[in-house]
């Protein structure tokens, strides 16, 4: 952004002219090129063009990604394949894509119904007497009790393989954190005199709750929905990697690791390291996206 | 504190029996025939059917859920987990072994990573906003966006297929006999697995322990013992590593679910005989009784952790056993 650069004021130094007195500045930070504003929404932005690219390359490829040329198999990355070939001739970029549009999908629709399951149990917890509440904090320690993978295999085992088996886990395993962050967030605000006005105002408890406690935790549920995005796509690759998740014949990330795995040791280290590598910007990217996020939008870390 | 530990031991009692409902419901429902997942694609085949009827009713189709939860628990609490059918030993044998593996992967893991991690988080405090700092910080998200198993193939081509410094897998060299296996065979054969384990644990112990040493560092505490003209370094090692150091300890022993994950994928690309290796070969198997197994065991594990970091708060921090002091004398 070469125009930012140039409307920054041209005096940065410790002390401005105002009139004729000289004002000394005690706190002059160093003046940032992007500020955590602009930083954040520039992010997001990148984020969402790349995830609309990636879904949108990864569906048409789809065709170039199965496809298979056995007179440039097992080839090194080069200008005509980027990524590398594998044993089959197929172009592991076309692969790589493929491979990422699908972990994007599912992670989509994991993150979004782990979110939505969040903020129903974390409400219900808050608003929903004693007994509710002890029932959802008692899941949320047994389901934080179980590490993660374990409970993937048992719900993979559960329901069957395949895309549907891998999203309703990934969207099964994930809400804990948030519901109990949704939880505490509701019960503080419950507390908060605002409330009790409008209580005493006669509002009833539907319009408190759309005009009061909504907006109060959305912030906290758009932060957690765009940070459970880059974990359920790691969770889902780290599911199908293992064998539970993806079916072998669907392009993804996971599964492109599972088989370098048996040409590792042939010295073809481009299979593993550059679809992995193209999982991790896509990572990588949203899980800062969502930490700016939170800075920018939760008040509490409003001073960093 | 007596008191405080029976209660949080009851807790734990419970946890434990919702987590073994739990696992057995889910591998209950699951649509993986026994009969057939047990006996293999040709056999089922071939058999008769009566000889499948047979099997059915001995792998216990017909019988309802809780009658079959009240036979499994019945024995459990006996000490019986059941027969597991991939490895062709009772449960509780397979998981000793292979839990003194895993056990001793995740300890070093868990060792390694936080004390590296509390480092890192000091450091990168004491260079708030200077490049140690940016680049601890920069390696602390980085890490925390990347797949544990491929930080565990990217290790596994450079050390041990470039560099043949590891060897490719396996707990023990293969072709020798278990008795002369030397420690320092064993050492070898580990030193991967636990290094990935390691550094993708710090991550997140340091970016904490950076959040809290930057508050310790701008507590009135420090600032007067700096003003009195201690350095930063013995400053924070006076006043702020007791306070600093209590955090980290709950966050790592809460991260022990995340080690036992990352122990999973870790056993997997290096094939070392462990838990996870052998949850994984449960499920793709359908031993049933081996998952069950596993499960209850890493729940165990996790909950001991927590209950164990509990208790320590109560004996380290004078502030919580004075609390409960008063509370007693109350």
């Amino acid at each position: 952004m070469p125009d930012l650069a140039a409307s920054r004021p041209a005096h940065s130094a410790h002390s401005v002219h105002r009139g004729t007195d000289l004002l000394p500045i005690l706190h002059a930070p160093r003046a940032r090129l992007l500020n955590n504003r602009r930083q954040t929404v520039v992010v997001l932005v990148v984020a969402l063009l790349l995830l609309a690219a990636v879904v949108l390359t990864g569906r048409l490829l789809d065709g170039a990604a199965q496809q298979t040329d056995f007179t440039a198999k097992n080839l090194a990355p080069s200008l005509q394949h980027l990524f590398g070939t594998d044993w089959m001739g197929r172009d592991m970029l076309a692969r790589s894509l493929a491979g990422l549009s699908t972990s994007v999908l599912v992670g989509l629709l994991a993150a979004g119904t782990s979110a939505v399951l969040a903020l129903l149990l974390g409400t219900a917890a808050a608003l929903g007497g004693k007994k509710a509440d002890t029932a959802i904090t008692w899941l949320i320690d047994l389901m934080m009790g179980i590490p993660h993978i374990v409970l993937l295999i048992l719900i993979s085992f559960a329901i069957g393989r395949g895309f549907w088996g891998v999203t309703i886990g990934v969207a099964l395993t994930h809400w804990p954190n948030l519901a109990r962050l949704i939880r505490a967030e509701i019960l503080q605000c419950k507390e908060s005199s605002f409330v009790a006005v409008a209580r005493k105002l006669g509002r009833s408890p539907v319009r408190i709750a759309l005009d009061h406690l909504l907006p109060y935790v959305f912030p906290q549920l758009l932060v957690g929905l765009v940070l459970l995005f880059p974990h359920a796509i790691l969770h889902e690759a780290a599911i199908t990697f293992l064998g539970f998740g993806l079916p072998p014949e669907q392009p993804a990330i996971g599964i492109i690791l599972s088989e370098s795995m048996s040409y590792l040791s042939a010295g073809m280290w481009w299979l593993a390291l550059f679809p992995g590598l193209a999982l991790i910007a896509t990572v990588f990217l949203f899980d800062r996206a969502g930490s700016n996020l939170r800075t920018l939008i939760d008040p509490h870390r409003s001073q960093e | 504190m007596a008191a405080r530990v029976a209660q949080q031991l009851v807790k734990f009692i419970v946890l434990i029996f919702a987590v073994s409902v739990v696992a057995f419901f889910l591998v209950s429902i699951s649509p993986i025939d026994p009969v057939q997942a047990n006996v293999g694609q040709v056999a089922y085949l071939n058999m008769s059917e009566a000889k499948r009827a047979q099997l059915a009713e001995y792998w216990g189709v017909g019988t309802p859920l809780w009658e079959r939860y009240g036979h499994w628990l019945g024995s459990a609490l006996q000490g019986d987990l059941g027969l597991s059918l991939r490895y062709n030993a009772p449960v509780t044998d397979v998981i000793a072994v292979r839990f003194a593996n895993s056990a001793a992967l995740m300890l070093v893991a868990w060792v390694i990573s936080g004390v590296l991690g509390f480092a890192l988080g000091i450091v990168a405090a004491a260079f708030k906003d200077r490049w140690p700092d940016r680049l601890i910080k920069g390696y602390c998200f980085l890490l925390a966006s990347t797949p544990t198993f491929w930080l565990a193939l990217v290790f596994l081509i450079v050390f041990a297929v470039w560099l043949g410094w590891f060897p490719l897998g396996f707990s023990v060299p293969i072709g020798v006999a278990p008795g002369d296996v030397t420690l320092l065979d064993s050492l070898h054969h580990l030193a991967l697995p636990a290094l990935t384990l390691s550094v993708v644990g710090v991550a997140n112990i340091a970016l904490h322990t950076r959040e809290k040493a930057i508050d310790v560092l701008q507590s009135d505490a420090l600032r007067f013992a700096r003003a009195r003209g201690q350095s930063t370094a013995g400053a924070l090692l006076h006043h702020g590593l007791r306070n600093l150091a209590l955090p980290a300890l709950t966050l790592q022993f809460a991260s022990i679910s995340e080690i036992f994950g990352g122990s999973v994928l870790v056993e997997q690309v290096f094939s070392y005989p462990g838990l996870g290796q052998a949850a994984v070969t449960a499920g793709l198997g359908g031993d049933v009784a081996l998952l069950v197994g596993i499960t209850i065991l890493s729940a165990a594990f996790v909950f001991g952790g927590n209950l164990l970091a509990n208790v320590l708060y109560g004996v380290i921090d004078p502030r919580i056993r004075r609390a409960e002091r008063k509370e007693n004398h109350a």
